[in-house]
């Protein structure tokens, strides 16, 4: 078994693992773990423009709390509004938002690439802080799930949190395949190019800037998803979903969980979680136990914790390898 | 004579006060090998980077196959059909011998905003990647990540990913730096079979190389034209003889 059939093979045990997760769980774990799943998304969509784009953005959060808001503004106070309607409305808005910054942004390359969108997140910051109308640094409830229905028929109650679990559960699962599939057609060739030889890219033909832009879109409007997600199970939107602490937390889970995999980051964002989980009961120290951690990791694990789940499943493969081959 | 592919009219770039490239007017004939020689500094790359727009000139103008092309960036001048490599291996090096073709043979689809369907599946864009490979002498290099081949094989690599792009004019810096003698040759060879359907231009140090297979000839020093002929013409001008093949008693 080779070792990118020994990692499949560890995702899918993952995936199963999580789905069996709530037999065993208390609400508190069970809600934990949703979170972590949105935000292994969310890390999971700057991975597109990090590790395979090479645009290292610190705005992200501008679109993970963004479509929280959006969902906050449509949603009426008493009145439930159907999925169909508010996640396309969110995620429409979040992509025209990523067109606009990312038209400015893609103009720009290294650490200048760094401090524009650094400086977009912070207006959107500013401007949802400062406006009362829409809470100002108290933030906005979300009083109605969204409902999803067919033909008439409630199929899925976002008001439970097993299925909102499960419903996070899928779209982790899905968004992962989706960006597999991005990376494996023509746009991924060019993205990973552009990553390694920008230059070269341009001179070979392709209009970089476009492809640039295409890939903070997409990235951006499936951060937004991640926020529409985190809104619809927690109920409340604040200013803290696109300040830049938040775009610092998504940025170290995908250096923390390995640039470039797709699933590194979504492991960051448990294995971050999780430690919190488990130093908040020892001390209130949390911030330096957690910069000890990122450290460690950066020096130790070059290629973050994906990186040690590929170095294993390489010896396991070779284990696995030698295991088969006959007694000499 | 023939009408030309590509011409500059009174081209010029500064760098500040530098004067690079100064004033120079070029024809490049259809199907020719045209060298363009000079000491260092002389202005020559410059030039290449304004003809395919990795430099924008300060002055003048650069036709191609009767159409405007001096406000193009590289990713159009490459759209047009011309190809460029360069003198300092410019390749992918995580990327394996066929990636880095790949790349320039998927840039000949009308756009790679495609999303869904796996690269692997567009075979024409294979073909066209494998056939470059091929022609560089790198098939059986294939699967091999560029950054473990040879620094010839690079050089080679370099040229195959251009070819990829199947274009009709080929600019190419110094395609023999860094190379060892039968390496060169073979490059040389495929230069010759490459100047049957496409226009050559390139740089060269390689004096006995650009002889054997340059038909026309352009002198530059000093980011100006000197002089502009056939090779034996060329060897034959007391500027070119003072200024750069030098020594006065090169020609004879």
């Amino acid at each position: 078994m080779s070792e990118s059939r020994t990692v499949a093979s560890l995702l899918l045990a993952a995936v199963a693992g999580l789905a069996l997760f709530p037999f065993a769980s208390d609400e508190f774990y069970l809600e934990l773990f949703t979170h972590f799943m949105v935000l292994g998304i969310f890390a999971m969509s700057l991975d597109l423009l990090i590790g395979y784009t090479g645009l290292v953005s610190f705005g992200h959060a501008a679109f993970f709390g963004l479509a929280g808001y959006l969902l906050a503004i449509i949603t009426p106070e008493s009145e439930a509004m159907s999925l169909w309607v508010s996640l396309p409305v969110c995620l429409a808005g979040v992509a025209l938002a990523a067109l606009v910054i990312g038209w400015f942004s893609v103009r720009t390359s290294g650490i200048y690439f760094i401090m524009i969108t650094l400086a977009f997140a912070q207006m959107t910051f500013y401007y949802f802080n400062e406006n009362v109308a829409l809470g100002g640094s108290d933030g906005m409830f979300i009083f109605t799930k969204p409902t999803v229905g067919i033909g008439g028929f409630e199929i899925i109650d976002l008001g439970d949190p097993t299925t909102v679990y499960y419903a996070v559960l899928a779209s982790l699962v899905a968004c992962y395949l989706l960006l597999s599939m991005v990376l494996r057609a023509p746009f991924g060739r060019v993205i990973k190019a552009i990553r390694v030889n920008e230059h070269r890219t341009r001179a070979l033909g392709y209009d970089t800037r476009r492809y640039k832009l295409a890939a903070f879109v997409i990235a951006g409007t499936m951060a937004g998803f991640a926020g529409y997600l985190e809104a619809v199970s927690t109920g409340i939107v604040s200013p803290g979903h696109l300040s830049w602490h938040q775009s610092g937390l998504v940025l170290i889970l995908v250096i923390l969980g390995g640039m470039g995999t797709l699933y590194g980051p979504v492991l960051g964002a448990f294995a971050l979680g999780l430690l919190h989980d488990q130093v908040q009961d020892v001390t209130v120290h949390w911030q330096l136990v957690q910069g000890i951690f990122v450290i460690l990791v950066v020096l130790f694990l070059p290629h973050g914790i994906a990186g040690l789940v590929a170095r294993l499943a390489r010896r396991g493969a070779a284990l696995a390898e030698r295991a088969r081959e006959p007694e000499s | 004579m023939t009408e030309a592919i590509l011409s500059t009219r009174n081209l010029s770039k500064l760098f500040g006060a530098l004067v690079a490239v100064d004033g120079v007017t070029i024809d490049f004939a259809p199907g020719k090998i045209h060298a363009i020689i000079g000491p260092n500094g002389a202005g020559k790359t410059t030039l290449i980077n304004l003809l395919c727009g990795d430099l924008s000139p300060s002055q003048g103008t650069i036709a191609f196959k009767d159409r405007d092309i001096t406000k193009l960036t590289p990713f159009q001048t490459s759209r047009a059909g011309i190809g460029r490599s360069y003198q300092k291996s410019n390749i992918f090096p995580e990327f394996s011998c066929l990636e880095n073709c790949w790349l320039g043979a998927q840039s000949r689809l009308p756009t790679s905003m495609k999303f869904f369907r796996p690269a692997e599946g567009y075979g024409e864009v294979r073909a066209r990647a494998e056939r470059a490979l091929d022609l560089c002498g790198l098939g059986r290099r294939m699967n091999v990540r560029a950054a473990q081949i040879s620094h010839g094989e690079q050089r080679q690599l370099e040229i195959a990913m251009m070819l990829a792009t199947e274009p009709e004019l080929l600019l190419l810096d110094e395609p023999l730096a860094g190379m060892g003698t039968e390496e060169a040759a073979a490059i040389l060879e495929l230069l010759k079979e490459l100047a049957r359907d496409h226009t050559l231009v390139l740089i060269e140090h390689d004096m006995d190389a650009v002889f054997s297979i340059a038909e026309v000839l352009t002198v530059m020093d000093n980011g100006r034209v000197l002089v502009t002929g056939a090779p034996e013409e060329v060897r034959r001008n007391r500027a070119v003889q003072e200024a750069y093949l030098g020594m006065g008693d090169e020609g004879a």
